[in-house]
């Protein structure tokens, strides 16, 4: 009996009211070059899923595909239920979605243009401004709220279109590159608004800042060449990175070469690598075997050995490394499209 | 009909709020006028009717009215607008027709703004007013006729000089599918329904048919169902942009 729902293919199981966007199977080709080839997720509420990639791994085409902007070529999207192709006006209304570069309409002021979506997403009078006081509320656009979207610097362009696509309150948001352009202090507060939002809503954000993973995802996909490479929390991914519990120490070159004949000699120790510092001094990252801790054993030796430490840490994981290791470069995706 | 709206109010706003307005208004009544008085020779003709003036219309249509598709579509998707257009959940057909309407009424105002030369002419004689009145809905009817045309070219391409060129090159085969040129070109190899067919699609003959006076509903037709064949068109092409 219990067995039965494993029987059941994935589509027909969207009664979970938790799923809110099914993918299966999407693929989009422009002629010869295929941009996305098969890619399957299920993204649920309360979900950040982050969607990472080098350029051209057809991160916006997937999002162009799941907005109903482009047609795929074959396999579909549906959003809380509503199949993108066939019931689009339906599934449109469900979406917030920021396209890439934040388009607006650059005669008009953030005032005029957030009333003609308001308008268009079917709100009128005193409904429409009070939805457009709490998105410029959010996003911070009240002082240049009558001022031509075309005179506006590129971090408020980038708040019109965050504010466009949260006007309605959507259950889903799709962002591509929300932050590109934004500085630190923009950076953090659109990323505190989007985990303010993350309890109640399925939200997909592509980007490839790395930190902004670590920052607001609670998933990543990564993919290349339009397929998913990697899917798993930020913390998965930094497990999978050969800095992941890698043991990093500074002290005077006087006593790095005994410092890593030492490290090299524990069996903990895979690698170790050496980076010549200012002020005379040597930087050692010792990298572990697999699944093995440093931290603990690497203090207490260079505790007991004296070896005059600067600095001492263990990391996580770096981000970049996954990221290099699963992507290709532009330049062979090219040569190999041509092929 | 209820998501037409907006975009129609949007889009006949954005005509206000650039110069681009301004502009074709002002050229347009000049042309008009140029035309009407020292090309036409009204003063001179000594006749108390408007028919110098509604015939140089579909001659500046073919300029003007380009001018104006031209931008329709091409800019929206040169500036990345088109995306957050077809996103937002309106169909695309009420999205087609809003914009229309937005520049077709556009037009209409332009036109309704050369009403100094019924004023002109009504005090210098005595016109038939109904007749004059047969020329503005012609005219106005045609130019929704050119104005489709040009939409449906402006939604097959993001460059707006393109646009224009191809939409001036269609409209002016239009203008002039009645003419000898065109029909001599048929007359040696097709058959005599085609050659029929094809001059039945010239603007010129049924805007000097109405704008003589007499409405026939088969002119009016024409002009309205070339004005649903081309914006379906400007359908069609917008989908198959979206699934190229």
């Amino acid at each position: 009996m219990f067995s039965l729902w494993a029987d059941v293919p994935l589509a027909t199981r969207s009664c979970d009211l938790n799923v809110m966007i099914e993918i299966e199977g999407l693929t989009k080709r422009f002629g010869p070059i295929t941009a996305v080839a098969g890619i399957d997720l299920t993204v649920s509420k309360g979900e950040v899923l982050g969607f990472l990639g080098p350029n051209g791994a057809g991160k916006s085409t997937t999002m162009k595909m799941v907005t109903g902007f482009l047609a795929p070529t074959s396999g579909r999207v549906r959003v809380l239920g509503h199949d993108v192709t066939t019931e689009t006006i339906a599934a449109q209304q469900a979406i917030g979605y920021l396209p890439e570069g934040a388009p607006a309409y650059g005669d008009m002021t953030p005032r005029q243009f957030l009333l003609f979506i308001a308008a268009v997403r079917g709100f009128r009078g005193h409904q429409a401004k009070a939805r457009v006081a709490a998105a410029v509320g959010n996003t911070e656009l009240d002082p240049v709220l009558d001022q031509p979207i075309e005179t506006l610097s590129k971090g408020f362009k980038r708040r019109v279109g965050l504010a466009q696509a949260i006007l309605h309150d959507p259950p889903v948001l799709i962002m591509d590159e929300p932050t590109d352009g934004l500085d630190p202090n923009q950076k953090h507060s659109v990323r505190t608004l989007i985990r303010a939002m993350s309890p109640e809503k399925a939200i997909i954000v592509s980007t490839h800042l790395l930190e902004e993973v670590a920052a607001i995802c609670s998933r990543a996909v990564v993919i290349d060449r339009g397929r998913v490479v990697a899917d798993g929390t930020p913390a998965d991914l930094l497990r999978r990175s050969r800095h992941h519990n890698a043991v990093t120490l500074v002290l005077p070159s006087s006593r790095a070469e005994t410092a890593r004949t030492k490290l090299k000699s524990m069996n903990k120790v895979a690698s170790v690598e050496q980076i010549a510092r200012q002020n005379d001094l040597i930087e050692l990252t010792a990298f572990p075997n697999p699944g093995a801790m440093l931290i603990e054993d690497v203090s207490a030796i260079a505790v007991a050995e004296k070896w005059d430490v600067r600095e001492l840490y263990a990391e996580a994981g770096r981000l970049d490394d996954v990221f290099r290791a699963l992507t290709t470069h532009d330049a062979t995706r090219a040569r190999e499209n041509r092929a | 009909m209820s998501m037409i709206w907006p975009i129609f109010k949007r889009e006949f706003t954005a005509y206000f709020a650039t110069p681009l307005a301004y502009v074709f208004i002002v050229i347009f009544l000049f042309a008009m006028g140029a035309f009407t008085f020292f090309i036409g020779h009204f003063y001179e003709n000594g006749i108390a009717d408007l028919s110098v003036f509604f015939g140089y219309h579909p001659w500046l249509y073919l300029f003007l009215v380009p001018a104006i598709s031209m931008r329709l579509w091409a800019e929206e998707r040169h500036s990345g607008t088109m995306e957050l257009l077809l996103t937002l959940p309106v169909p695309l057909w009420a999205t087609v027709l809003g914009k229309y309407l937005a520049a077709w009424t556009f037009i209409g105002i332009a036109l309704a703004l050369t009403f100094p030369i019924w004023l002109t002419v009504n005090f210098l004689g005595s016109p038939d007013n109904g007749v004059i009145l047969a020329g503005y809905i012609g005219s106005f009817l045609m130019a929704g006729g050119y104005l489709a045309i040009g939409a449906a070219i402006s939604s097959a391409t993001d460059n707006q000089v393109i646009a224009f060129v191809v939409s001036v090159v269609v409209c002016f085969l239009f203008t002039i599918s009645g003419a000898p040129l065109v029909l001599d070109f048929f007359r040696a190899w097709a058959p005599l329904p085609v050659i029929t067919a094809i001059s039945s699609f010239s603007f010129l003959t049924h805007f000097i048919a109405i704008s003589s006076g007499v409405i026939d509903v088969r002119d009016i037709i024409f002009f309205f169902s070339l004005t649903v064949l081309f914006l379906s068109v400007n359908v069609v092409l917008i989908d198959l942009r979206k699934a190229s």
